[in-house]
């Protein structure tokens, strides 16, 4: 019973670390899809988001100077995007992509002229990364049954960058559909000629969605250089941008949806992790590749059978063009 | 003659005579290059092939020849590496990776007059040296140090690309743990079944993390960049971390209870400096404890880890190894 708990309580500690990149990213790409912006280059983002703040971090010792210039670059990157697709009215997926091969190869050619280790940063002390919490009265609370090792797995330490994407979703949740900058940025995403109609400014609104998804999305490659890792490893984002994107069509571009996709993607990778090697009742040992694709069968099956169509903002995708 | 050819024919001679007089002097060296084509992960991976790099970089310093490198950044640029270089001219290339055995087999039959080596990988071929590593017995090694230091007495394992030479590294390490504590569990994780298992710290970490939750206090990584990851989490968690290839105790001292150390440095020499003393020879050879291709690391970084015991169990059990009385089984598919 107590292992069984604490297994468990150790598979949602893991998910948990897991999901944050990814729900900073879908939450990026959330912002700028519902604005009718389609961001394929998350994944370039938050790579970029990872060099610079552990270049940062690396060269001036302090995590949050290190946070501030992966967000910095993921802005500078959205709002290129942006210049490219709603100034010029260029194509969305193409800028995207342009973006991701862009800052692959950038990166380890910067890393390589500035640090000179191969394309990686050097490996961070522990005073250049971005610190832990450490929630109070894990000892008081020892004693007591099931709460007790729960809140010591999951609280002992978290850290600040997995609490503030906690915020991120609240927030969003709150101002994608209580505010009127919220309904201003989901009407550009459907109908762009209605928001203009009423005299607001579309690409004012589209860069402003775009400001938030490089600030996410830098958030989300910082976590990986310098708060749950130590470093910046060449293409260290290993296609987490991707299955962002994935977990934003998943959840239908809403909220809650996209975050119990994250979660769900997390949550399966933690149990392959957990399940490799261990002999199963009746089936004995899976092999490792077999687990390792369950993640993505899991996807397959909840998208062929239980979510039903993803339909995207109705603009998404379309430069808006004034008629004249 | 007209001034302008007679200052052209002047020229000539005068370049003709510089390029008289240069022959001589360095043709030995002009005459001999060394290469080396590293495999993904790059040439400062702090594992495998950052040995490769001072391999080649003490033989440049001991020799004053320039060596010439080739970096890969994707698979399909190893054959191209490899063509490059021997077609540049290179004396001997070493190749990098058991990855480069089917382009070197491409390469190695057009270009038959040099000569390359291939490290963690056997290939039949005239022109073609190929060097392979006893992985499993330096695993045993530190698979008793591992038992030893754990207090647990549960450790972790987490190799990259699920391959067999990653399965021989834990075949030795396993063989070593039970050998020190027969009831001592091992927690087996790969990092991916693709290359990219080789450079994901971030899900290094999360692997060495989830085996600390179950128990395991001391965790082996044979997974390139990757590793990083896990002896990132391992030092971050007050666990004890053991590196391989290169000798990683200095990552984190204190943290890295010790390295399974392949000497790719040194084979990577002695293929460059027979090739130059030309008692270059093709052929396979597997480097083991006996040969000192395959080792622990102590220095100071993890000295008050290694208690007088430990050291002295793993020298019994080396000693019986190179002596035969100790045999460790490599892995069987």
């Amino acid at each position: 019973m107590d292992d069984a708990l604490t297994t468990v309580l150790l598979l949602l500690d893991s998910t948990i670390r897991v999901a944050t990149p990814l729900v900073l990213a879908a939450f990026a790409g959330l912002y700028s899809e519902r604005a009718g912006v389609v961001d394929i280059g998350l994944e370039g983002k938050m790579l970029a988001g990872a060099f610079f703040a552990a270049a940062t971090a690396s060269a001036m010792g302090n995590p949050w100077l290190g946070l501030a210039a992966g967000v910095a670059a993921g802005v500078a990157l959205a709002l290129l995007h942006g210049f490219a697709c709603i100034t010029h009215n260029g194509n969305q997926v193409v800028s995207g992509m342009a973006l991701n091969i862009l800052v692959a190869g950038l990166a380890p050619t910067l890393a390589f002229a500035w640090f000179s280790q191969g394309g990686q940063t050097p490996l961070l002390p522990g005073s250049a990364r971005l610190p832990s919490i450490v929630f109070p009265g894990v000892d008081a609370m020892a004693g007591v049954p099931v709460i007790g090792p729960a809140y010591a797995i999951l609280f002992d330490e978290v850290n600040v960058l997995v609490l503030l994407a906690g915020a991120v979703v609240t927030v969003t949740g709150f101002v994608l559909y209580r505010t009127r900058f919220g309904l201003r940025l989901r009407a550009v995403g459907e109908n762009p000629a209605a928001v203009d109609t009423a005299g607001l400014p579309v690409a004012r609104l589209r860069y402003q969605a775009l400001v938030v998804t490089g600030v996410l999305s830098g958030m989300a490659g910082a976590y990986l250089s310098i708060a749950h890792g130590a470093g910046f490893v060449r293409d260290m984002t290993a296609g987490k941008g991707y299955l962002a994107l994935a977990a934003l069509i998943f959840g239908k571009w809403r909220v809650g949806p996209t975050l119990l996709a994250c979660l769900l993607f997390a949550f399966t990778d933690a149990v392959q992790i957990r399940l490799q090697g261990v002999a199963l009742p009746v089936v004995g040992v899976i092999p490792v590749q077999a687990i390792q694709a369950l993640p993505y069968a899991l996807t397959v099956l909840l998208l062929a059978g239980f979510v039903g169509r993803a339909v995207p903002p109705k603009a998404s995708g379309q430069p808006y063009v004034k008629e004249r | 003659m007209t001034a302008m050819g007679r200052i052209r024919a002047v020229m000539m001679l005068a370049l003709g005579t510089v390029a008289m007089a240069a022959s001589p002097g360095p043709a030995v060296s002009a005459d001999f290059v060394p290469a080396v084509v590293y495999d993904m992960g790059g040439k400062f991976d702090k594992s495998f092939n950052e040995a490769a790099y001072r391999g080649a970089e003490r033989f440049a310093h001991d020799t004053g020849i320039a060596y010439r490198d080739f970096g890969v950044t994707n698979e399909t640029q190893r054959e191209q590496g490899l063509r490059t270089l021997a077609r540049r001219g290179a004396t001997v290339v070493v190749a990098m990776g058991f990855a480069q055995a089917a382009p070197l087999e491409k390469v190695a039959r057009e270009f038959p007059d040099t000569k390359f080596c291939l490290i963690d990988e056997k290939l039949d071929l005239p022109n073609v040296r190929s060097l392979t590593f006893k992985e499993h017995e330096g695993s045993f090694l530190v698979g008793i140090l591992a038992a030893m230091a754990s207090r647990t007495g549960t450790v972790g394992f987490v190799g990259g690309m699920d391959i067999p030479l990653i399965r021989n590294f834990l075949a030795g390490y396993e063989q070593g743990v039970r050998h020190t504590r027969p009831d001592g569990a091992v927690i087996v994780n790969m990092a991916g079944t693709t290359p990219t298992a080789w450079r994901d710290p971030a899900r290094g970490a999360e692997l060495a993390v989830s085996q600390f939750g179950r128990g395991a206090d001391v965790v082996f990584a044979a997974a390139g960049a990757t590793g990083l990851g896990v002896l990132q989490a391992a030092a971050d968690a007050g666990k004890l971390g053991i590196g391989v290839d290169s000798n990683q105790n200095h990552l984190h001292p204190g943290k890295v209870l010790t390295s399974m150390i392949k000497r790719v440095d040194v084979a990577v020499y002695d293929c460059f400096a027979a090739a130059r003393a030309g008692t270059w020879t093709a052929g396979h050879q597997a480097l083991g404890l006996k040969e000192d291709g395959v080792g622990y690391a102590i220095d100071e970084h993890n000295r008050a880890l290694i208690s007088p015991a430990m050291e002295k169990a793993v020298e019994e059990a080396r000693a019986g190894i190179i002596a035969g009385t100790l045999t460790v089984q490599p892995y069987q598919p």
